[in-house]
């Protein structure tokens, strides 16, 4: 079967051309062509597609955006803070956007730039970097990206570099008439002892529609410590795939916050290689699906190296028709001797017509390890519920409080306040009774 | 107030309050003793409307209203509170979300209009300080990780803070050491008025010592056997349940 010939018309030649890229990406690109070609859109019966099915995304036909439209001031505002200072990169349907971005003071070493300016101005130091994490193994969606690759972020930070504010990596989905398709392709490159919080926010505006392909590689040299946030607040009627692929190096760390309110159709797949001693990942996740979203999240953290540490909570509610997939795979080589696994899903289940399914998956071939896991997907307590209600607090408010405290125990973990703020809003305001805090 | 009217409930399929009567004027305080097992608790989550407790005969008026048509949150609302024998832990809601949560639910249901931050802050900081309660208190979830003690404080904090007019406290001694046990013991005296009342639930007489209740009753197997007055106490505290259970047998 060969789906990708009916979504894109046989490239002659690949959207990297455009910006007279070097033979080595040329290469890169073309091989991942091929290789999509090849696998085409996952096989529906195929273990980690289980429960998402692509049946209504593989019939819809997409365009691809050639130039954004111009946005205003009061657009930019809806996806901006002003009490979050950042350095700030826009894109809007997939296309750099310089005049609303705002890469700000950088200090020296610090790049933070659109990967098709940096190809077309020929930077050096990108063949290490630049498709080397993409694997298609598990998601021919990142081959598709790494072939369509045209623009996206890149993020380097030189040795002992730290930056104060957080990056934010702004894709906005604009409003078009007809459906439309995009493939983000970041790059962040952490070097050593290097220190940053990088805010990958995919958000669409009211009445966009299309198809979003992201692909993020993240490198961390050694002692680099990298927070992550993927916020995806797509509108409803998009499709977000998103596949991250993560290599920690000798005692560094990350810190990933995914955050998925949005979207019709979402998929995640986190791919963290633990590839050196000390080497720790922390993941945090929460997803709301209400309505007939759908999203899906699969985590892989790969202990390679012994004394790695992996730490992992996921929260998900399903409310309505929605439907939410969470799929946590821990795999431990032979020789990871002395690492640490531990991984939390708990989930709310708020209607009859709603649908959660988890599964924890641990693969361990090393003995002396310490892995713990538990998933679980409930109500909300009636104990709870009681309690409140004895205070005098009605029971639509009093569920709104526990639904809200749930969610609020991952945003919590966002270290900066005004971003958990937005995101504790976004939620208050799909409560119907509203919880102000 | 309080006029409980030959109460039958049971739990789940158990009969286990078999006749209950009980008058609780404004400006009293009853004490209701009795042994493990007694339906003492379970007399509380009736009052307090928890399901599960299905009320089979009898019947609860408070101020004038049928208390057992009231949804739980409308009972706290018209100022019967409960103060748990368990108090729940909710992981995620903080203690000053929920007080605020309740007292504007309060506020609104008189048509008062919901409290400016500023002062409900200083209300309840004013009442903190009468528990003997750090402020952290206020930010962390409810009754997580709080200790038995600790529970107990912020049940009586909640009551200064939405003053009710009939508080129903059950085992509130329990699990508190001798300074606790005085500072709940003066919460508690803080929420005595003529327009108030109170209703006691305890084991031990060492909390009468602190609060001196106007009635005694002692409730064994679902029935109340014997009342009285402070006196009561004082000859339980003595002899034990075990003359006053014969007597009635
Ligand atoms: N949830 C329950 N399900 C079944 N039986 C219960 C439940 N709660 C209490 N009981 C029973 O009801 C009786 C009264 O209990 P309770 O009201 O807790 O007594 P007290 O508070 O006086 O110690 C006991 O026999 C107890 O075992
Ligand atoms: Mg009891």
């Amino acid at each position: 079967m060969n789906a990708a010939e009916s979504l894109t018309p046989p490239a002659e030649t690949l959207p990297i051309e455009a910006h007279r890229p070097p033979a080595w990406l040329l290469d890169r690109c073309s091989q991942a062509a091929a290789e999509f070609a090849q696998r085409g859109y996952p096989d529906p019966r195929h273990e980690e597609w289980k429960y998402t099915k692509l049946r209504t995304l593989k019939n819809q036909s997409f365009v691809t955006a050639s130039h954004a439209p111009m946005l205003d001031a009061a657009d930019l505002e809806r996806c901006t803070w002003p009490d979050l200072p950042s350095h700030r990169l826009v894109f809007v349907d997939g296309i750099y956007q310089p005049a609303l971005s705002e890469p700000g003071d950088l200090p020296a070493g610090v790049q933070i730039t659109s990967l098709a300016q940096a190809i077309a101005a020929g930077a050096v130091g990108l063949e290490t970097v630049l498709g080397t994490l993409v694997d298609a193994q598990y998601s021919s969606f990142a081959a598709w990206n790494l072939a369509q690759l045209f623009d996206g972020a890149l993020i380097q930070l030189a040795p002992d570099t730290c930056l104060q504010q957080p990056v934010h990596l702004l894709f906005i989905h604009s409003a078009q008439p007809t459906p439309q398709i995009y493939h983000p392709h970041s790059v962040i490159q952490a070097g050593q002892g290097s220190k940053a919080h990088i805010l990958e926010h995919h958000i669409g505006l009211p009445g966009a529609q299309g198809f979003c392909n992201s692909a993020t590689e993240i490198h961390l040299s050694a002692n680099a410590t990298l927070e992550h946030t993927l916020l995806q607040e797509h509108s409803e009627a998009s499709y977000h795939i998103g596949n991250l692929f993560i290599r920690a190096q000798r005692d560094s760390r990350l810190i990933s916050h995914n955050i998925n309110l949005g979207g019709r159709l979402t998929r995640h797949d986190l791919n963290v290689d633990l590839c050196e001693p000390g080497a720790e990942a922390v993941l945090n996740g929460l997803f709301v699906v209400g309505g007939t979203q759908h999203t899906d999240t699969h985590t892989r953290i790969h202990h390679r190296a012994p004394h790695t540490r992996s730490d992992e909570t996921y929260h998900g509610i399903a409310d309505d028709q929605g439907r939410g997939v969470f799929k946590g795979r821990v795999l431990v080589a032979r020789d990871a001797q002395k690492i640490e696994a531990h991984q939390h899903n708990a989930n709310l289940l708020l209607s009859d017509k709603a649908e959660i399914d988890t599964k924890p998956e641990l693969e361990i071939y090393a003995d002396d390890v310490r892995c713990s896991h538990g998933a679980t997907i409930g109500q909300l307590d009636p104990q709870s519920m009681y309690y409140l209600q004895s205070r005098g607090i009605d029971r639509e408010k009093a569920r709104d409080m526990l639904i809200f405290a749930f969610a609020d125990e991952v945003i919590q973990r966002l270290p900066l306040a005004p971003l958990a703020k937005h995101i504790e809003h976004a939620l208050q305001t799909r409560l119907p009774e509203g919880v102000s805090v | 107030m309080l006029t409980i009217d030959h109460l039958h409930a049971r739990v789940e399929a158990q009969e286990i309050l078999k006749g209950i009567n009980l008058e609780v004027k404004a400006g009293e305080v009853h004490a209701i003793m009795g042994p493990n097992g007694s339906g003492k608790s379970t007399l509380c989550q009736v009052l307090g409307g928890r399901e599960g407790y299905t009320v089979t005969g009898g019947s609860v008026q408070f101020k004038g209203q049928d208390l057992l048509e009231m949804a739980p949150e409308v009972r706290a609302r018209e100022g019967l509170l409960l103060g748990f024998q368990y108090p729940v832990e909710i992981p995620g809601v903080k203690n000053i979300y929920l007080l605020k949560a309740a007292y504007n639910a309060l506020r609104v249901h008189r048509g008062e209009p919901e409290a400016d931050t500023f002062e409900f802050l200083a209300l309840v900081r004013e009442k903190l300080k009468l528990m003997q309660m750090d402020e952290q208190f206020l930010h962390r979830a409810v009754n997580v990780g709080f200790s038995g003690g600790e529970k107990k404080r912020n049940e009586i904090l909640q009551m200064l803070i939405l003053e009710p007019a009939l508080a129903v406290l059950d085992e509130t001694d329990s699990g508190l050491d001798i300074d606790a046990l005085k500072v709940v013991s003066e919460g508690v005296n803080r929420l005595r008025s003529a327009q108030r009342a109170i209703i006691l639930v305890t084991h031990y007489q060492r909390l009468l010592n602190h609060i001196e209740p106007d009635h005694v009753h002692v409730l064994y197997k679902g029935r109340i056997i014997r009342s009285g007055d402070k006196t009561l106490a004082h000859e339980l505290e003595r002899d034990g349940y075990q003359g006053i259970i014969e007597e009635a047998a």
